[in-house]
């Protein structure tokens, strides 16, 4: 855990006298990863560096598991913590494998545990480690070092990462595989993380938190699902960006609004006009047809008429799969292009699971931004 | 023609002055390193300390050498080593200590700042830091400041045949006393031979110190 108790940073004094970070107060919880987000130069670094000590507090307390920086032995309380700086800074004159066995080097590991230690690391950071293990960082491209630096930082397994735009050099595919990787990492091993990042997107799909920042103040510090659908001012809202809703339905889950026992379901061997009765009684305008547990299509009422073989022969198949964990933001682009407002939902086993519709997501959309126009009155709040 | 003759008729005590010469200038280049480089990672920590220090490494560097020489011989005297090579090595020693400070601390100093903050950012200590990191760095440019040492000795260690210190200043001293060119010549060629030799032996070094990594860069940079 880390928390901010009226933290303040002024770099110099008199008249050049920087205000870096004006006065600060939040708690990271352990094992939550909280991100830093924010125009250049509204305090992110400083932060962070403060919080190592590579910088000095002006005002104010930082403590990290309970333990107050300003009073902890600084290389102690640094090799506690891994710490992956901006300008990546990996030393030129050592091997990869080096690098990367910095801090368990420090700390005195025997040689056999950090060799392997360093190519469980490569790997995670998707580099072949038999490839890489005794390059020079000069011989590695920009993307490449960054993922080194990552590596570097975790090297010792520290409970606390103190990470500045840590994967802000790599090319957007390699850069989406690495953050999927590290948060599969992070739900195993529920480290306590600050991470700087400039990219909303990143900061929405990695936080458990976002901290944002202007001009060295905490503006708010939420949920992404709650930043994104009540920005607390108009700077946020805009720092989020218009699409914000569409960024929440990258948030969303099938599971999170799916309908799991939908009346509009028929069993495949039904005969065509006993269906079309259905339909007509219950004033549905589809059903999905169901075999052996499995959704085999859907069917409504124009190929019914005049129709007497089993459904299962007359169904449409549904031209996607969707899975109860994919994105909403996935499954309304599905809607779209298909020009479909219902689809069924498969579990693990790829049996049918239930089905989501149009309007349930747009419902679950309404309810986040529930009361928006109330808070939002940017006026009184500048 | 007269000084090749020279050098052939004389070519044991030749080789015998030579080596005095570069063993003099080999123990003030070992001194001056164990001394100079110590004293430019200390001033790193501090500029007020290093432009004091810096400066009085230059006074002692554009003394006149037959100046410094003549003011060891009464400082040195009452230890009993007023004349002799004990004096040249101290003035040699003190002419090094600019360039080998001077280019210890621009090396360190000119460690990138981002390397430094790493290491200290992941809990290295500063001499851990300094042996590990900056050290490497900086040690082909410190080989650098020891080259221009070197060589700067070689040729100041003639003139301290004046104060007893033999080497090969004594064919050059003795040649003017005689009034002799060909002997007078060939001290100056052998010193300027040694000086070359010594640039050459110190150019090689320096690409032997520059750590793989660096060289990997540069080649990189330079396709
Ligand atoms: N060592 C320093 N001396 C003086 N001013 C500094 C120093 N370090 C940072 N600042 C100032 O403090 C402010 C915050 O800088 P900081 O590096 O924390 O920004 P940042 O949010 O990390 O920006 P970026 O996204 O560009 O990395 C800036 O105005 C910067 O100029
Ligand atoms: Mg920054």
């Amino acid at each position: 855990m880390i928390t901010y108790e009226n933290v303040a940073k002024i770099f110099g004094s008199g008249p050049e006298a920087v205000t870096a970070i004006k006065n600060i107060s939040f708690e990271i919880e352990k094992g939550n990863l909280v991100i830093f987000l924010g125009p250049s130069g509204c305090g992110k670094t400083t932060l962070l560096r403060l919080t190592n000590r590579l910088i000095t507090l002006t005002r104010g307390t930082i403590t990290v598991n309970g333990q107050d920086v300003m009073k902890a032995d600084p290389v102690k309380l640094r090799q506690s913590m891994g710490y992956a700086i901006q300008q990546i800074g990996l030393f030129p004159n050592k091997t990869i494998a080096d690098n990367i066995s910095t801090v368990p080097r420090l700390l005195g590991w025997d040689r056999k545990k950090i060799q392997e230690r360093v190519g469980e690391l490569l790997a995670m950071v998707q580099l072949e480690p038999a490839a890489f293990r005794d390059r020079f960082p000069a011989e590695l491209s920009g993307g490449q070092q960054q993922r080194i630096g990552v590596a570097r930082c975790l090297a010792a397994n520290p409970d606390i990462l103190l990470m500045d735009e840590p994967f802000g050099a790599i090319d957007p595919i390699n850069r989406e595989e690495i953050q999927n990787e590290f948060l599969r990492l992070q739900r195993k091993l529920k480290k306590t993380i600050a991470f700087v990042t400039h990219d909303i997107h990143e900061a929405i799909k990695m936080g458990d938190k976002i901290a944002i920042f202007q001009d060295g103040n905490l503006v708010q510090y939420d949920k992404p699902e709650i930043i994104l659908a009540q920005p607390k001012n108009q700077y946020i809202a805009d720092f989020v960006g218009a699409d914000r809703a569409l960024k929440v339905l990258g948030l969303l889950r099938v599971e999170e609004v799916m309908d799991r026992n939908p009346s509009n379901v028929v069993d495949g061997k039904t005969s065509a006009n006993e269906a079309l009765k259905f339909l007509e009684d219950k004033g549905f305008r589809h059903l999905v047809v169901l075999r052996g547990g499995k959704a085999v299509g859907y069917i409504h009422p124009r190929q019914l008429k005049y129709e007497t073989s089993p459904v299962q022969d007359l169904a449409i198949a549904y031209p996607v799969r969707v899975d109860e964990d994919m994105a909403l933001r996935d499954v309304i682009s599905f809607m779209l292009m298909h020009d479909m407002r219902v689809l069924a939902v498969m579990d693990g086993d790829g049996n049918f699971a239930g089905t989501v519709t149009y309007d349930q997501i747009q419902k679950r959309i309404l309810e986040m931004y529930a009361g928006e126009d109330e808070k939002k009155p940017a006026k009184d709040q500048e | 023609m007269e000084v090749i003759h020279f050098m052939v008729n004389n070519a044991a005590r030749c080789f015998q002055l030579t080596l005095e010469h570069l063993w003099i200038v080999g123990v003030a280049c070992t001194l001056a390193i164990l001394i100079g480089v110590p004293i430019g990672v200390a001033i790193t920590r501090s500029k007020s300390l290093a432009s004091k220090v810096l400066n009085t490494a230059n006074i002692f560097m554009t003394t006149p050498s037959i100046a410094l020489f003549g003011i060891m011989i009464p400082i040195l005297s009452p230890l009993g080593y007023g004349l002799g090579q004990v004096p040249a090595i101290v003035a040699l020693v003190l002419y090094s200590q600019l360039p080998i400070i001077r280019n210890t601390y621009v090396a360190i100093m000119n460690v990138p700042p981002e390397l430094v903050d790493a290491g200290k950012g992941l809990g290295m200590s500063s001499w851990r830091r300094l042996r590990e990191v900056e050290i490497p760095l900086a040690v082909p440019v410190i080989i650098a400041g020891l080259r221009t040492a070197a060589v700067m000795s070689i040729g100041i260690a003639a003139i301290a045949a004046y104060i007893g210190a033999g080497g090969l200043g004594v064919l050059i001293q003795q040649g003017i006393g005689r009034a002799y060119a060909p002997m007078i010549l060939s001290g100056a060629i052998l010193v300027s031979v040694l000086a070359i030799f010594v640039d050459g032996f110190m150019a090689l070094l320096e690409r032997l110190v520059t750590p793989k990594g660096i060289k990997v860069g540069r080649r990189m940079r330079h396709g």
